[in-house]
């Protein structure tokens, strides 16, 4: 048994989760392929979408993963970096968002 | 500092059996990864044959104004094999009677050959129709005496394949040296001035993309679409075709992939993108190498692993077209590096 969570190597496995479930196995990874499709938006703005949501979400495989698709695309790191900070201004944002409820709690039950 | 080439440096990968001892041990000894002769088999395209002949490329030298570092002909200033007049004499008896359509001119930089000129006017001469320089931009701008190349190129109608791996300063110079995107930029301007690159103009000017690292490239349409958009808006430049091109593990590259650590999984990103339907149309299959001295190659990957065509006919001076068909195309591990995704060529993707 592995002694840490997370295996770099674990990634190249991803398509093995069908073999437990075929069916939602394949759905999923069809709907996953077809998300990334070049549609209203390019495969490259998802690409940076998905770089900054695997961040939020704190997924390592994520984020080895859509930092190899953005170099192969030849998306600057520049560009990756300030996909991030849109990913982080709304992480703080919706923290800080929910000061709103504190004040009016503390408002509410202050005298 | 100045990179060297591995020759110079003396390194164990100046060897080409080293190189070919890399390929194939490790993980394609182990059965982790198949070898490329196993999946082509898997879909029947066991042994690889030509097709028909329609490219004669080839190398006027090693020699280079440039130590870029992915080169898979560990080319630069230190590198002193170039072909001699006499040689080039044998090239032409060739190309007065081959069936191929294309002569592709490749280094190292060809212009830095000093017959290169007369090469290519005596080439003209026997009714080459496609003629091709794969130009590194910067030559152009690198001493006087190249200074008039592009008219040179424009009085020959060469069609100009230049290598630009990106439309920022940044990414370009980090893989091809100090100072070359700027001179890239203005020789492509001096080019487009000429006519070159422009919607419509006969005089055909393609760029060559290759990733500035250990991963694949990207779709070549969606890059060629952004090249387009960026050299336009920031620099007025325009160009015909982008061909994104794999970087092949051999060489100055190979040695950058073990020392970053990156081999094994970039070998895995190759055999995992590996496409059948790339095979069939694989450069090999359309066309034959020849080294500076003369030698005979299925691709110039396979030159600088010195895996010579498997032929009876092996050098310039006893070429024979029908028999060099004949022949089976040598391969090893780093072919998987011609069918990863759409597949990658010297005129970019061929699936």
């Amino acid at each position: 048994m592995q002694k840490t969570y997370y295996d770099p190597a674990d990634l190249k496995k991803f398509g093995k989760i069908s073999e437990w479930n075929q069916e939602l196995g394949d759905k999923f990874f069809d709907y996953y392929s077809k998300v990334f499709e070049e549609g209203a938006l390019s495969a490259r703005e998802k690409s940076l979408i998905a770089l900054a949501v695997a961040h939020t979400e704190q997924c390592p495989y994520c984020i080895d993963a859509y930092t190899k698709d953005g170099l192969q695309r030849g998306i600057t790191k520049e560009e990756m970096m300030e996909a991030l900070h849109v990913g982080a201004a709304i992480k703080s944002g919706a923290t800080l968002v929910h000061g709103v409820q504190m004040m009016n709690k503390v408002n509410k039950l202050e005298m | 500092m100045t990179l060297k080439s591995l020759q110079k440096r003396e390194s164990d990968l100046a060897n080409s059996n080293r190189q070919l001892d890399i390929l194939s041990n490790g993980i394609f000894k182990n059965g982790e990864l198949p070898t490329f002769k196993d999946k082509i088999a898997e879909t029947n395209q066991f042994p690889l044959t030509p097709k028909k002949l329609e490219i004669l490329q080839i190398n006027l030298g090693y020699m280079c104004n440039q130590v870029c570092e992915h080169c898979h002909v560990d080319a630069g200033p230190d590198r002193k094999e170039i072909m001699t007049r006499e040689t080039m004499l044998q090239c032409l008896e060739v190309i007065k009677n081959t069936k191929a359509h294309t002569l592709d001119l490749t280094g190292g930089a060809p212009e830095m050959n000093p017959d290169f000129k007369w090469f290519v006017h005596e080439a003209s001469k026997a009714g080459i129709k496609d003629f091709i320089v794969r130009s590194n931009l910067t030559i152009i701008r690198a001493n006087k005496k190249y200074y008039d190349l592009p008219d040179f190129f424009k009085k020959h109608n060469v069609h100009v394949i230049s290598s630009m791996p990106h439309y920022t300063r940044g990414k370009t110079d980090k893989q091809r040296g100090s100072g070359v995107f700027d001179k890239s930029i203005k020789a492509l301007q001096e080019l487009n001035e000429r006519g070159y690159g422009m919607p419509g103009s006969d005089l055909r000017l393609d760029l060559v993309y290759n990733p500035s690292g250990a991963f694949l490239p990207g779709d070549q349409a969606a890059m060629e679409k952004d090249f387009k958009k960026a050299l336009k808006e920031d620099f007025d430049i325009d160009f015909h075709n982008l061909f994104a091109i794999t970087n092949l593990p051999i060489a100055r590259f190979l040695d950058y992939l073990i020392a970053s650590e990156n081999y094994e999984d970039y070998m895995h990103s190759l055999v995992e993108a590996y496409n059948p339907a790339a095979v069939s149309n694989v450069m090999c299959t359309n066309t034959i190498s020849i080294s500076w001295d003369g030698w005979l190659y299925d691709c110039d990957f396979n030159q600088m692993l010195d895996l010579k065509v498997a032929s009876k006919v092996q050098h310039i001076s006893e070429y024979n077209e029908d028999l060099l068909n004949d022949r089976t195309i040598k391969i090893s591990q780093h072919c998987y590096g011609c069918t990863a995704g759409s597949g990658s060529s010297c005129q970019g993707s061929v699936a």
